[in-house]
């Protein structure tokens, strides 16, 4: 019997993963682009949270879904070319000055226009519930989550990897004097990527605010796990991310069957030990290169 | 090895990422209020988590204790004077108590109070106690508080642990569900946690239900799924939660999402987290210190006008922090001082304070805690469901009035306090 939760924990430990992922792959895609922590990251999962409440109270569960994180993304535009764009050559004090602040001002901002309580959502009635595999015991609405993800997760692979558009980016994140010389401008790009960054965190936003409470502070609660993540997983590894989203899930859920205390703990017991033992990452090797 | 010059100047991408880990870490210190200096008003500092898993009740504290501030200035102030409340984030215990010294020292403040978090309270308490001033300690509901860390410059207002679970109690003793019941719990992993989870126990021990499983959870959690996934491990016949802010509302949000069997009732539940939860996900029973819908013409006349001021009704920790503001207001001209010792002295004497319930409350002079009625609550069915924040159905107030409020509070055996 043991052993069958154990393995429950496990597969549990793998959808949470897929949440992780959404936040994580975007913070480090713009890093790998960019040069730039985003620690603004977590604003835009909070963003997309709230923005998905305004939209499913007007239009429905499912239009909020989608049309969240494109609200986001066009956020994300103005952020990239007002803002990131000015500092991916600068000293990265700068770029991570700024985007502290800017975390700081949209968690205030949103308090201002929202409220410090937090706000209620729930799960659409179709979506609740448990699912049963055997013995094991799902939640239909986190598999649907994870369904979602992996989707996700394709689109972004086939994006970076069999597309015009993903081979100039990873050239572009190679050799950007190159790419230059070949009189390929990098700036729609690098908005493109951005864009992209914060429409998934928008959406891990969107998706999560029925299952979590939805807060002014809730960006911030993310983003040490995303950053977490993305230096387990090695820098600007897109397996790296993958793999170490769902390794922070699996740990933590293996800890919390024995050690409940130290559920929250293990997550940087981890990254301290893949620190010490394999200091790039977990797929660090392969740095600065997304395949 | 790419070049990282092309990628981006002077940049290196490790530090890009250690000054990353600073910043975020820098992102747990806050931010000072600013201070407006007015002269003659007398100064009194205030300290409650403004961010973090209490941060949202918090917010209602801070509308609350404002709401008093004027109402008392309107009048008159106090003492011919006008009242000036500092509110600061405690953020945490550290944070606290470096605020607090710094509001006696350079504020000026003539005494302290505020506070949901035990935790805080306590660091605030020992500041306090050091600098031999008054601290009212507002919604921190730890028993320790009032137990072994009791100190005599500190007074409590919010019921503690033991009166919570004897709230709930009381109403899960009539439905039959604590003999021979087995019992899971979940427990916030910091004293005030700690606290509810031994008068938990006691009540459990003293009336025959089993303790099967007890798990700790951090503060900082939001996926509760591995806890639940162990409840369901379990099989109990009853769940019960002892955490506190953001935490109750992400289980029962999730608990609902994971479907379990289980009826669940709580030990603690403030009402801004029940009001997150989200319709239809919240069930059981839980206890309450006060609720907006509490028929007294006092508290019907507060939420009136709480409700006209900020366009919601108060949450309990709004209504404490209005009540505590000014019953100190009531105690400074009673005793026609500022004074630490004088304030502390006069409410030792056992005064009787309308805080807008049914009973008047008062302080219990050997332990300094407030003695008042508590009530227990159930979740309204759906039909009966006026607004998004009317869905509580508030039980009848404990103790019934035929006996003393100190009934459900610890004895005096119970309770290790020496002042």
């Amino acid at each position: 019997m043991e052993f069958v939760f154990l393995l429950e924990q496990v597969v549990n430990g793998l959808v949470l993963g897929g949440y992780y992922l959404l936040i994580a792959l975007g913070l480090s895609l713009i890093f790998s682009v960019g040069g730039v922590v985003n620690l603004a990251h977590g604003a835009f999962y909070a963003l997309g949270a709230y923005a998905a409440l305004e939209i499913r109270a007007r239009l429905g569960f499912a239009p909020a879904v989608i049309l969240s994180p494109v609200a986001v993304g066009v956020l994300g535009i103005a952020f990239e070319r007002l803002l990131l764009r000015r500092f991916y050559r600068a000293d990265p004090i700068l770029s991570l000055l700024v985007t502290f602040g800017l975390a700081m001002v949209a968690e205030q901002a949103i308090r201002m226009i929202w409220g410090a309580a937090p706000l209620p959502v729930a799960i659409p009635a179709a979506l609740k519930g448990p699912v049963m595999v055997g013995d094991f015991l799902f939640s239909r609405y986190r598999l649907l989550l994870l369904a979602i993800v992996v989707a996700v997760l394709a689109g972004i692979w086939f994006l970076l990897n069999r597309t015009a558009f993903g081979s100039v980016v990873r050239a572009g994140v190679q050799k950007p004097d190159m790419v230059a010389a070949l009189g390929i401008r990098l700036q729609p790009y690098m908005t493109a990527i951005v864009v992209l960054g914060v429409g998934m965190a928008a959406l891990g936003g969107a998706l999560f605010a029925p299952i979590t409470t939805v807060h002014p502070a809730m960006g911030a609660e993310i983003m040490t796990v995303a950053f977490v993540v993305v230096v387990i997983g090695g820098l600007g590894s897109f397996w790296g991310v993958v793999l170490a989203a769902v390794l922070v899930g699996v740990v933590r859920g293996l800890t919390i069957h024995f050690l409940p205390a130290a559920g929250e703990a293990s997550m940087y017991v981890l990254m301290f030990l893949v620190l010490l033992l394999r200091p790039r990452g977990l797929l660090g090797e392969r740095i600065e290169k997304f395949e | 090895m790419t070049d990282r010059k092309s990628t981006g100047g002077a940049l290196d991408r490790r530090t890009t990422l250690k000054l990353g880990a600073a910043g975020l870490g820098a992102a747990a210190f806050g931010f000072p209020a600013i201070v407006r200096a007015q002269t003659d008003a007398i100064r009194i500092g205030h300290l409650t988590p403004m961010t973090g898993f209490l941060g949202a009740l918090g917010g209602y504290a801070v509308l609350g204790i404002k709401m008093a501030e004027e109402e008392i200035n309107q009048a008159g102030g106090v003492m011919g004077r006008p009242i000036q409340v500092i509110s600061e984030d405690s953020i945490n215990p550290d944070t606290a108590a470096t605020k607090a010294q710094r509001m006696l020292d350079r504020d000026g403040a003539a005494f302290l109070m505020g506070e949901i978090s035990s935790a805080s309270a306590l660091a605030i308490s020992q500041v306090a106690a050091r600098n031999k001033r008054l601290f009212l300690s507002i919604g921190a509901r730890s028993d320790t508080l009032r137990g072994k860390s009791c100190n005599k410059y500190m007074f409590c207002v919010d019921i503690p642990n033991t009166v919570m679970v004897n709230a709930v109690g009381s109403a899960l003793l009539r439905d039959n569900m604590v003999k021979g019941k087995r019992f899971v719990t979940l427990t916030a992993d910091y004293v005030f946690g700690h606290d509810l989870l031994r008068a938990a126990k006691a009540f459990f021990a003293a009336h025959g239900g089993n303790l099967v499983g007890d798990e700790l959870v951090a503060t900082d959690v939001t996926d509760f799924s591995p806890y639940l996934l162990k409840i369901r491990q379990a099989r109990p016949d009853v769940v019960c939660s002892n955490l506190a802010g953001n935490q109750v509302t992400n289980l029962i949000k999730q608990y609902a999402e994971f479907g379990l069997p289980y009826p669940i009732v709580g030990f603690n539940l403030n009402t801004a987290d029940a009001w997150a939860a989200g319709e239809g996900n919240l069930s059981g029973t839980w206890p309450t210190v006060w609720y907006h819908t509490l028929d007294t013409p006092g508290s019907k006349a507060f939420v009136e006008k709480f409700v006209k001021k900020n366009g919601k009704p108060p949450e309990n920790h709004a209504w404490i922090q209005y009540i505590s503001l000014k019953l100190m207001a009531e105690a400074m001209n009673a005793a026609k001082s500022t004074d630490s010792e004088t304030l502390g002295a006069y409410l030792e004497k056992g005064t009787q304070f309308d805080i807008l319930k049914a009973r008047k409350a008062y302080f219990r002079a050997w332990d300094h805690q407030l003695i008042q009625e508590a009530y227990p609550f159930t979740v309204k069915p759906k039909a009966q469901i006026k607004d998004k924040w009317d869905m509580l159905q508030l039980g009848a107030a404990v103790p019934n009035p035929d006996q003393p409020l100190e009934s459900i509070y610890p004895t005096r055996e119970q309770n290790p306090c020496s002042l």
